[in-house]
């Protein structure tokens, strides 16, 4: 028995308290999920204000600075100033699916971490099918754009929610794609079970095209840039959620801040080993470091991606995905199950768990990896210089670059 | 009793998740001032009066879009089991696969030669 209660022994606590076993239950579920829900409403407020920051340094201005130290208080500052703004609804507004969308917004993308690992022993429900769970609760993220660019009755906000369609749907093809070759290889949906098998080798060096295409289908699943076609300020005046104001505005934001930092803690989860590390296995507690610290990899180079690159245009945006990116998902899928059985015929698959077990495994699949991403560059490349031909026929220019005479007048 | 309890967790946390940013939205509605008007509660157009109705047909691409879309999501429904079992699979299930992709690919095709892919 132990003498100290905690969220890990609660259920045994409880029942030692004289509580019945159901109730004793339900409460250590209940608590389980306050504590795994509270902790996105509490990151997204240092996620708001780090991406400020990041952004900001970037540009080369200093961001938020005055309230608090470092400006750390900025979000908590917004967000009492959000609670007090009116609410505006629209005339003309579908009153109830205008108000559900916020709450939809957020909703999801909390739900999203109820599957999360953050160490060996702390995880939200380590359900058998984690894998098809993340995908269905992503794709609701549809819904709720949709729904709000419908109900407020205006045309920048409904043409917003027209691109979103078009985009989140066909973006969901490569990520989920992407999804099938962890899954190959680790022979497992459940994201507990993923995070052991890469005990010795981490899925991004085994499959790093993968890593890739899941990186950029959730760049463009979370709206962010280059892919924030369907908020675009200069097009169409943040889109879907124009007519929203006060804190509905609000969860729409949090919900976004909220969503890139989620895909880039699930990247962690899946590619980047999750919570392995020294030590883990004998200070779990170490997991939450290890993975906090793969996630911020990930996110912050997402964050300095939507702070250097430009909006791409929609035709190039459908183009990327499904003349690129879905054909290369499914060569991927086709070389990576080749391989397996290749490597599962020639008789390098791993027997044991350590590190020099997977190294041939490991290196086959990086091998076939690297083939198909030189194939592709090659295929880019070719396309990119004939593209430019035509063009450079079409509209002849000057090249800028060419050596300046000296002496020369009238440039 | 764990499966249970994996699923049960789920559920809580569906309802949990709802009631989360409900709460703000709910303080907002208590704290915030409401006085709506007829300025205020028009149409955000960037100051120009709205024309016609918001809810009209739109372009049909987008329809297009979503029937490939459909082609690919309810195929990937079908590669996850074979995924899931792959290394259980002996050399003909690379090639049972193979064939599946072949169909799902042909779908892409078919629709990138009809310029189905065209943004006009």
């Amino acid at each position: 028995m132990n003498d100290v209660c905690s969220i890990n022994n609660l259920t045994q606590c409880l029942l030692d308290g004289g509580v019945s076993p159901d109730l004793a239950n339900l409460l250590t579920i209940l608590g389980g999920v306050v504590l795994v829900a509270t902790v996105p409403l509490v990151t997204v407020i240092f996620l708001i204000w780090i991406e400020r920051k990041i952004a900001a340094r970037v540009q080369d201005r200093l961001g938020p600075n005055r309230v608090g130290p470092f400006g750390l208080l900025q979000s908590v500052a917004d967000a009492v100033k959000m609670l007090t703004k009116e609410d505006i609804t629209p005339m003309g507004a579908d009153k109830f699916i205008y108000n559900l969308a916020p709450i939809i917004a957020f909703a999801t993308v909390v739900l999203i971490w109820a599957i999360i690992p953050f160490t060996p022993l702390h995880i939200g429900a380590d359900l058998s099918i984690g894998i098809l769970y993340f995908v269905a609760v992503a794709s609701i993220g549809t819904v709720k754009i949709m729904i709000a660019g419908w109900s407020s009755n205006n045309k920048y906000a409904l043409l917003g929610a027209f691109r979103t369609i078009a985009q989140l749907l066909s973006y969901e093809v490569p990520l989920v794609l992407s999804l099938l070759i962890p899954v190959m290889i680790a022979g497992t949906l459940g994201m507990q079970d993923m995070v052991r098998a890469q005990g010795s080798m981490w899925f991004v060096f085994m499959a790093p095209v993968a890593a890739v295409m899941f990186f950029i289908a959730n760049l463009a699943e979370t709206g962010r840039a280059p892919f924030d076609l369907l908020e675009a300020e200069s097009e169409i005046i943040a889109g879907y959620n124009i007519e929203y104001s006060g804190f509905k505005w609000g969860m729409f934001m949090a919900g976004e801040f909220m969503h890139a930092f989620t895909a880039a803690l699930l990247a962690a989860v899946i590619f980047l080993g999750g919570w392995w590390g020294p030590f883990v296995e004998q200070v779990p507690a170490l997991g939450f470091v290890y993975l906090g610290l793969k996630t911020a990899v990930v996110y912050i180079f997402g964050l300095i991606l939507r702070s250097t690159v430009p909006r791409v245009r929609i035709d190039q945006l459908m183009a990327l995905n499904w003349k690129w990116l879905v054909p290369i998902s499914v060569a991927n899928v086709l070389i990576t199950a080749l391989l397996l059985k290749v490597v599962d015929a020639i008789g390098l698959a791993p027997q044991s768990g350590d590190f020099f077990a997977h190294l041939p495994q490991t290196l086959v699949l990086l091998v076939g990896n690297l083939v198909l991403m030189f194939g592709v560059a090659t295929v880019l490349r070719n396309r990119g210089r004939a593209q430019r031909l035509v063009d450079e026929a079409a509209h002849p220019v000057e090249h800028e670059d060419a050596p300046v005479v000296a002496g020369a007048v009238g440039h | 009793m764990a499966v249970v309890n994996e699923w049960a967790f789920i559920g809580v946390f569906f309802a949990i998740a709802w009631v989360f940013p409900f709460v703000p939205i709910l303080g907002a509605r208590l704290l915030a001032p409401h006085k709506p008007n007829a300025i205020k509660q028009s149409t955000y157009e960037c100051g120009v009066e709205t024309v016609g109705d918001t809810w009209v047909q739109f372009k049909v691409q987008y329809y297009i879009y979503g029937l490939i879309f459909l082609v690919f999501d309810v195929e990937i429904v079908f590669l996850f089991p074979w995924a899931l079992a792959y290394s259980q699979l002996d050399f003909f299930g690379f090639f049972a696969g193979l064939v599946f992709v072949f169909f799902l690919f042909d779908a892409l095709v078919y629709a990138w030669r009809k310029d189905a892919l065209e943004w006009v």
